[in-house]
């Protein structure tokens, strides 16, 4: 591996860019596959281009041969980000739970009590109102939004931006009871039932969660479930080497 | 906890440091394999570690090679397996089989 091949795998996790590195096992020679672009001498190659953007899509590292090759493809995705509303108590469990899982995360909340540095130490916090705060950060498809105020001023335009994107997972904290009330709020801001169906709510697996930091699990548990669906349904069945 | 791109952090700082450093990566597995494909293990000069290819069972075998791609500066592949002696010696008890490339950076 090159050094530069490094740097630009670090510069694209920063751009949040997805990239595949090939790399043919004979020589250690390598090509980088952007969306976009191509950078290196395997890039002429349109089988293996074809296999790198499947791989890219899919999300999953292979071994494949192209023209007598073996080619390892690396798919390198940026690390999926949680978008936590409301700076609240179990918001400092699910903040710390979901770094260690890897997730990119951000907590916002426009009270200024709630969303300080020091109640959450590492992570992004953002004093912002939650759907002008999605607009600087812009919503994605590796991207989880969980709503944990109670409070509908903040949480309704919450979800309601969260549900016109194509963000993965959707989730608000309530009864169901708080919830049927959410869904004739949301309904009269034209979120229709099939949209409103993607919200997780009550959130999180039925764990009997009592205490912050279990309700943090039974969320990230969610979200491990439904990330890790749908990319079986992307992938299809999975190819076992002989 | 430290996924592929923080081994490639820390792999950028011991290149920046001037020190010879090798990358391990799981290309294949077979059966049950405690790591994922793509899974990497960055190897400085001294033999320190970042990252994982296994539960630490074959971590031993595979810091060994990646000194001799430092030093010597060719590739390798590895083969680890319930087949493979070796794999009864460095302990990869889980069943599985997992093939690795060391390949140094330069």
């Amino acid at each position: 591996m090159k050094t530069e091949t490094v740097a630009a795998l670090r510069d694209a996790r920063t751009r949040r860019q997805a990239v595949v590195l090939a790399t043919r096992l004979s020589d250690a020679a390598e090509t980088l596959v952007y969306p976009e672009r191509v950078e290196g001498i395997l890039g002429g190659d349109a089988a293996l281009l074809a296999a790198a953007r499947r791989a890219m899509a899919i999300g999953r590292s292979e071994t494949v041969e192209v023209g007598g090759q073996k080619i390892f493809l690396n798919v390198y995705v940026p690390p999926a980000r949680l978008i936590i509303v409301g700076a609240v108590h179990i918001a400092q469990s699910l903040a710390p739970m979901a770094s260690l899982m890897d997730f990119d995360v951000t907590v916002i909340d426009p009270r200024r009590a709630f969303a300080t540095d020091s109640r959450f130490p590492g992570v992004k916090v953002m004093q912002d109102w939650a759907d002008e705060a999605f607009e600087q950060i812009g919503l994605d498809a590796s991207t989880a939004v969980v709503t944990l105020t109670h409070d509908p001023k903040l949480d309704d335009p919450a979800l309601e931006s969260a549900l016109k994107s194509d963000v993965f997972y959707v989730g608000a904290l309530g009864s169901r009871k708080t919830h049927a009330k959410r869904k004739e709020r949301l309904a009269e801001a034209g979120i229709g039932d099939a949209q409103f169906a993607r919200i997780h709510g009550p959130v999180g697996l039925n764990i009997g969660a009592k205490s912050p930091a279990e309700i943090a699990i039974s969320i990230l548990a969610q979200i491990v479930e439904v990330r890790a669906r749908r990319l079986e349904a992307l992938a299809g069945p999975k190819v076992v080497a002989a | 906890m430290s996924d592929a791109l923080d081994v490639l952090d820390q792999v950028g700082k011991w290149k920046s440091a001037g020190k010879g450093v090798a990358v391990a990566t799981v290309i294949t597995t077979w059966g049950s394999s405690p790591r994922p494909v793509g899974s990497q293990l960055g190897v400085d000069e001294s033999g320190a570690m970042v990252g994982s290819v296994s539960g630490g069972c074959i971590e031993g075998a595979v810091v060994k090679e990646a000194l001799a791609a430092i030093a010597d500066g060719k590739p390798r592949l590895l083969d680890f397996g319930v087949t493979d002696e070796q794999a009864w010696d460095v302990g990869l008890a889980c069943g599985g089989k997992v093939q690795v490339f060391v390949e140094k950076v330069n």
